[in-house]
């Protein structure tokens, strides 16, 4: 007996599916709606139109990947759904980004984490950027909305050793903490979330919406890169898109290419992605790609006495806002803490040091506690962000300058960690920094923090969580989309995922996504049929 | 590709350590060692600073070194063009005699250097002033880790398995 893969029967039941590896000749489709990239905007919004009636033609630059090719296996899992690899990197190396490239996006990979976006946040939208729209009581029903479709609910299962250290440590210091819901439905608490979901327990997109828009007669076209959008000759309005089709190894060219009419184009390319078509489209305008963020992550390691078993279990179950909300929205960056799956080649490629005191670390991995502090930019005056830039050859970077405001909460929020694992009963503590060494005692711990030299390369950042530059704004001349993301200039374009956010979210962004996606499906969709 | 900002970042050294690169790289390669595989990327240069490098990066001895020259080769391919030219850089630049002697500071091949060259190598590049050779450090790091932690035969001295209760009924 082996598993069910009901993706792959939808497919072979005669879903309208292309593949761009296999197509020997150019392509040249029209559709109603074209929307690039399946994550949780294009998802969300593809099955809302789809229902309706539209005639909906998503595209993907990844594979076409359900759960049969989800073999638990780091090596084989990075290459095939991540952007490069699950390597991709800020221009200067400093920030590892994680983020998905196959059907479904980053919800294909994530970690389950299921946050609505904080009030705070919203509020500050309002007051800060005039999206007055997206205040708490408007929002509610999509977040409702969101929850219901995707099985959004408390977890009942005991979190995992590794995530009880962090409500363990929170006790022990009174720190406010919870758990967290998640997306899932029948989910075996495997942990294994971040190579796809063997078992179709997490409600990603590959396994909810896009089937949902497939069964009412989308297509989608994996395996194709669009490379720019096609305005009309009034320059008013888009005529659709083009792009390349790759080959079978998901990078290399086919030498075929792909043109689309349609009469609504949604971009939900994800916050790299979607500026990078814009820029190549040579419709940036001033704003486009500008106040990206990232919830800079910064790791604490801690050797345990009982057995964590870090690789097993519901990845992510308790967090602790306690530091986002003890001071200022604008002030210094608060952070939110979790704790990260921890498997072996994420763990070897992101551990710090090298040489036998680094492999004999590795060889605790049972007793392992990984804590992750998200730090909130965007807020502060002098948390502006990155800039997604092209390259040479039209490939998107993203330019993340890391400077003194963000230090300080890397500091803090070290501090912070490695004083909740000891209080959680940890033997030693190690930051994740070039020279920082394992530590048996927070006194000792608190020292050498204070004395790491902060510097990209020296401390070990990572980011999931890729978000703005392509914001949203109450005016025209502030922004470069309306806060249901329909561009400012362009009357048949709309954007639609984490890029619109003015700034970063304070939370695992996948929920605020949903909701602003369905929402903004919704006033497509009567647009449209009217 | 080295930007702008780079540039201005790295400073004045940084700017001769790269000209440096330009004007050194290419001739004057160490002999090459005989190598039975065929990479895509690799060269048979480059594939003996991996082999060299491995064992001191990983800290242990008998790794199963073709193995994990492959498995670098395989996690190269799936890079961006743009970033596979930077490390074709990355490992030219250490090819080069030149490249080897005055910005690694390993003085004879890498087939003869000893572990202690080695890990000074890398401790002088992982703590190096100049961004470009931290991330030339980096670079070096996660490759081989990703080569030798990706591969099942790394995981026993780990204690790590997959769980078990799912693997028998995967396709």
């Amino acid at each position: 007996m082996s598993l069910p893969d009901p993706v792959a029967e939808g497919v072979a039941s005669g879903w309208r599916v292309l593949d761009g590896a296999a197509q020997t000749q150019d392509l040249q489709l029209t559709c109603d709606v074209l929307i690039i990239g399946t994550g949780a905007g294009g998802g969300m919004t593809a099955e809302v139109l789809a229902q309706a009636g539209l005639d909906v033609l998503m595209v993907e630059e990844g594979a076409l990947r359900t759960s049969r090719d989800f073999r638990l296996l780091e090596a084989k899992a990075y290459p095939e759904l991540y952007q490069e690899s699950a390597s991709r990197k800020t221009a200067d190396k400093a920030i590892n980004i994680l983020q998905g490239r196959t059907v479904g996006g980053s919800t294909t990979v994530n970690w389950t984490s299921a946050f609505r976006t904080p009030p705070d946040t919203l509020n500050w939208w309002g007051e800060r950027y005039g999206l007055k729209g997206l205040n708490p009581p408007a929002m509610a029903p999509w977040f409702d909305m969101a929850e219901a479709r995707l099985g959004i609910a408390d977890w009942q299962t005991d979190p995992n050793p590794n995530n009880s250290v962090l409500e363990r440590g929170c006790q022990a210091l009174g720190l406010k903490h919870g758990r967290i819901r998640r997306n899932v439905r029948g989910c075996w608490n495997l942990g294994y979330c971040g190579m796809g979901c063997a078992t179709n327990a997490k409600q990603s997109m590959l396994v909810t919406t896009i089937p949902g828009a497939l069964q009412h007669k989308a297509g989608l076209l994996s395996r194709a890169r669009v490379e720019r959008l096609l305005p009309a000759a009034d320059g008013k309005s888009l005529l659709g898109a083009e792009g390349r089709l790759l080959a079978a190894d998901g990078h290399s060219l086919n030498g075929r290419q792909f043109s689309i009419k349609a009469r609504h184009v949604v971009l939900a390319a994800g916050a790299i992605g979607s500026p990078a078509i814009l820029l190549r489209s040579e419709l940036g305008g001033g704003q486009v790609g500008k106040r990206t963020f990232l919830h800079p992550v910064v790791i604490s390691g801690a050797v345990m006495p009982q057995r964590i078993e870090p690789y097993n279990g519901a990845p992510q179950t308790v967090y602790s806002d306690h530091f986002m909300h003890t001071q200022p929205l604008d002030g210094p960056l608060g952070y939110k803490l979790e704790v990260p799956p921890v498997h072996p080649l994420l763990m070897g490629v992101t551990l710090s040091g090298f040489g036998q005191e680094t492999t004999s670390l590795m060889q605790q991995l049972p007793h392992l506690n990984v804590m992750l502090a998200l730090l909130r930019d965007g807020f502060h005056p002098d948390s502006q962000g990155g800039q997604v830039r092209l390259r040479k050859d039209g490939s998107p970077e993203l330019d993340y300058p890391l400077n003194d405001v963000l230090w300080d909460g890397v500091r803090r929020s070290w501090l912070t960690m490695a004083e909740l694992q000891f209080a959680a009963g940890a033997r030693q503590v190690l930051v994740l920094h070039e020279q920082a060494s394992l530590q048996s005692s927070w006194q000792a711990t608190r020292e050498q923090i204070m004395q790491l030299p902060l510097k990209p390369l020296l401390a070990r950042v990572v980011s999931a969580h890729v978000m703005g530059g392509v914001a949203m704004s109450s005016q025209p001349e502030q922004g470069v989309v309306d806060e249901y993301g329909r561009h400012w200039q362009l009357r048949n374009l709309s954007v639609i995922d984490g890029s619109v956010f003015p700034t970063s979210i304070g939370a695992n962004p996948q929920l605020s996504i949903y909701a602003f996606a369905l929402r903004a499906a919704h006033q497509l969709r009567d647009a449209l049929k009217a | 590709m080295i930007t702008r900002r780079q540039l201005i970042k790295t400073g004045m050294a940084g700017s001769v350590v790269l000209l440096a690169a330009g004007f050194l790289a290419a001739p004057q390669p160490d002999l090459p060692t005989a190598s039975q595989d065929h990479h895509v990327f690799l060269q048979a240069g480059d594939e003996q600073i991996i082999r060299s490098l491995a064992p001191v990066m990983l800290g242990m001895a008998g790794l199963p070194l073709p193995d994990i020259v492959r498995g670098v080769d395989v996690a190269i391919r799936n890079l961006l063009p743009a970033v596979q030219q930077e490390l074709r850089q990355l490992f030219d630049l250490l090819g080069n005699r030149w490249g080897r002697r005055w910005l690694a500071g390993v003085h004879g091949p890498w087939v003869q250097a000893t572990p202690d060259d080695l890990a000074a190598f890398l401790r002088r590049w992982q703590q190096s002033p100049l961004l470009l050779l931290r991330s030339g450090y980096q670079a070096l790091h996660a490759l081989i880790n990703a080569a030798w932690f990706g591969n099942p035969a790394s995981w026993a001295a780990l204690g790590y398995q997959q769980p078990q209760q799912v693997m028998g009924l995967l396709p």
